[in-house]
């Protein structure tokens, strides 16, 4: 018994005295109770709150009115709001794929241990680390339509050009997402960079033995050995990536005319602008019900697969 | 790690073209690799390099020009967003890191503490509400937070939260990550070094500080680099705390300079710059926190 116990055991602790029992039991919520407290305040709370005003419509000063499901049938009869969901879907996916391609991309460019490609990589990491708003306005500035603008001047070399960007319907969001990958795909580069120090490199060595060329050992021997990390990581920054707010905010707040606009921003803009408090809590109220069930789908899946 | 020599190049993906090539093709390869890394580089590294050399520019420039090497090399644009509002930014914004990041670093070791060391009923379903948390987004209680926000009273004179300190620092506290990391910390802490200080008489404010947070260093420096660029990026929450400019954070600051005609982009350009460089500084010091912390994040989802 004695010689069992020198492995840590992590749940364990350490036997109490008897006559203090009540007093230990409260010690771990003596401990909790700050983080229960903020927690409950400012999430918990406003989680409730927000479903509980989305069944009224919201009068300052008046006092609220119960109108039951009527702003959830107005938003599944939105049509600005049915734009944005479909915008806010195709930005996830495509910021997702676009980085995880770009960042393997990158990964298989610069892995390896020489000390060129260490510094490579943590230079090609910064965009990662600096604040979506300074970001967002750097490119603001790189993206102007102009001939004279950067990106324009770039592409002008190259025979292209000059593109509108952000200010036509028509490219706004691809330009928008253009970013974000920019932005992100360092991240994913990273993470796949961990992964492929994992893979045995006699793996390759046997393939290629075995007559396989390039492409078949990237198809038979690194993209099995990355998959269980990958794709959870993937699906689950789709769900994480329909929050976006800043890129769009700043960036094109929603323009032109809407043909960039997603789910967030049009929130925020429901409850500031046009004041229907109401409204954007049932908006909310649905994003926040389907990011839940999506994530535990996700979840669910990822524990079926493991066991 | 079994074949550290050539072979360990990308994956091991060039191995065997340098079995069949001789030393000098490999070399051809090599070199156009690195002018391909440098072009890579370029794309990530320019564009931060040219919002830099465009606020250091005090030519005038036309409004979408950028620059890569500072025309006019000045201040010029700097001072003019301090002039603007950027001081107070970087003022507030320094407010919200030091009471935010430390109240956030206290409860959550304190919270730590008692999922990872202690066994108590409940324990189970208070981890699964503070997971929970994870898959809420920031943003989806953001509405219903500014309206909870106008309800809290100032612990300390009249108003609410609304348009305070207070109001931008305290939602920042409750968060989800630094938990999950400490709490997973603390559990590899043998035991052994508890009980013994317990036997020697010593209380749990006493074990909690002086043995389980000394040993939490490394862990508290992972969740110390998130938490500071948990707050240091916040921006939507400004946006409906604060109500009047003299409180806006350096993020709202920097979307409230606007370009124009005579100024060009630099002034906006310089505060985002001034926004770019602790985020930078921090990782360049701290990389391998940095990245250990990232996959530990990542792989858990």
């Amino acid at each position: 018994m004695t010689t069992e116990t020198r492995a840590p055991a992590p749940t364990r602790t350490v036997a109490a005295p008897r006559r203090g029992r009540g007093r230990r039991a409260l010690v771990p919520w003596l401990y909790l109770a700050p983080a229960l407290l903020f927690f409950a305040v400012f999430r918990f709370w406003p989680t409730a709150w927000g479903i509980y005003l989305s069944l009224y419509k919201v009068r300052p000063y008046l006092g609220n009115q119960w109108v039951g499901a009527d702003n959830f049938v107005r938003a599944l009869h939105d049509p600005a709001l049915r734009s944005a969901v479909w915008h806010t879907v195709v930005d996830a996916l495509a910021t997702v794929v676009g980085s995880a391609v770009a960042g393997f991309a990158l990964a298989l460019l610069l892995e390896g241990p020489a000390r060129l490609l260490k510094l490579f990589r943590t230079a090609v990491f910064l965009p990662v680390v600096v604040s979506m708003v300074a970001i967002a306005e750097l490119w603001s500035s790189l993206l102007f339509p102009g001939r004279y603008g950067a990106a324009n001047s770039v592409l002008h070399l190259a025979g292209v050009g000059p593109l509108p960007f952000l200010s036509s319907p028509h490219s706004a969001l691809v330009s928008v997402i253009l970013v974000q990958v920019w932005k992100s795909a360092p991240y994913d580069m990273i993470i796949f960079v961990a992964g492929l120090a994992g893979i045995d490199r006699e793996l390759y060595e046997a393939a290629s033995l075995d007559g396989a060329g390039l492409l078949q050992r990237l198809r038979y021997v690194t993209l099995p050995a990355l998959r269980p990390t990958t794709t959870v990581v993937l699906t689950l920054g789709v769900i994480r990536g329909m929050r976006v707010f800043t890129e769009i905010y700043v960036l094109t707040n929603g323009g032109p005319n809407g043909a960039s606009q997603t789910v967030v921003p049009y929130d925020y803009l429901q409850a500031t602008t046009n004041n229907d408090i109401g409204y954007a809590a049932a908006i909310s109220t649905l994003f926040l019900l389907i990011t839940v069930a999506l994530t535990l789908l996700v979840q669910r899946w990822r524990g079926r697969r493991e066991s | 790690m079994a074949l550290g020599g050539s072979a360990s190049t990308a994956l091991g993906l060039r191995a065997p073209r340098a079995l069949t090539e001789g030393p000098g093709a490999r070399r051809a390869g090599r070199a156009a690799r690195v002018v391909v890394c440098l072009i890579v580089v370029a794309v990530f590294v320019l564009p931060l390099w040219s919002m830099i050399a465009t606020a250091l520019s005090s030519g005038t420039s036309r409004l979408g020009q950028m620059q890569l090497i500072p025309q006019d090399f000045g201040l010029g644009n700097v001072e003019t967003a301090w002039r603007e509002g950027m001081g107070k930014g970087l003022f507030n914004s320094a407010v919200m890191e030091v009471f935010g990041l430390s109240l956030q670093l206290a409860v959550s070791s304190m919270a730590a503490y008692a999922l990872a060391r202690k066994r108590f009923r409940g324990a189970a379903a208070v981890m699964v509400l503070i997971m929970a948390t994870m898959m809420m987004p920031d943003e989806v209680i953001a509405i219903p937070l500014y309206l909870i926000i106008g309800k809290i009273p100032q612990p300390f004179g009249g108003g609410t939260l609304l348009n305070s300190y207070g109001g931008l620092i305290l939602p920042l506290v409750g968060w989800a990550l630094p938990i999950y990391i400490l709490t997973a910390f603390m559990r590899q802490i043998p035991l052994e070094l508890e009980e013994a200080a317990r036997v020697d008489g010593a209380g749990d404010v006493w074990i909690f500080l002086r043995i389980i947070v000394p040993l939490c260093k490394p862990a508290l420096a992972t969740c110390a680099v998130f938490g500071f660029l948990m707050i240091w990026d916040q921006y939507l929450l400004p946006l409906l705390v604060v109500q009047s400019p003299s409180l806006d954070p350096l993020t709202v600051v920097v979307t409230s300079l606007q370009s124009s005609e005579e100024l060009g982009d630099g002034v906006k350009l310089a505060a985002a710059t001034i926004l770019m460089v602790p985020s930078v500084l921090f990782y360049l010091c701290l990389q391998r926190l940095f990245e250990r912390g990232m996959l530990s994040g990542s792989l858990k989802g």
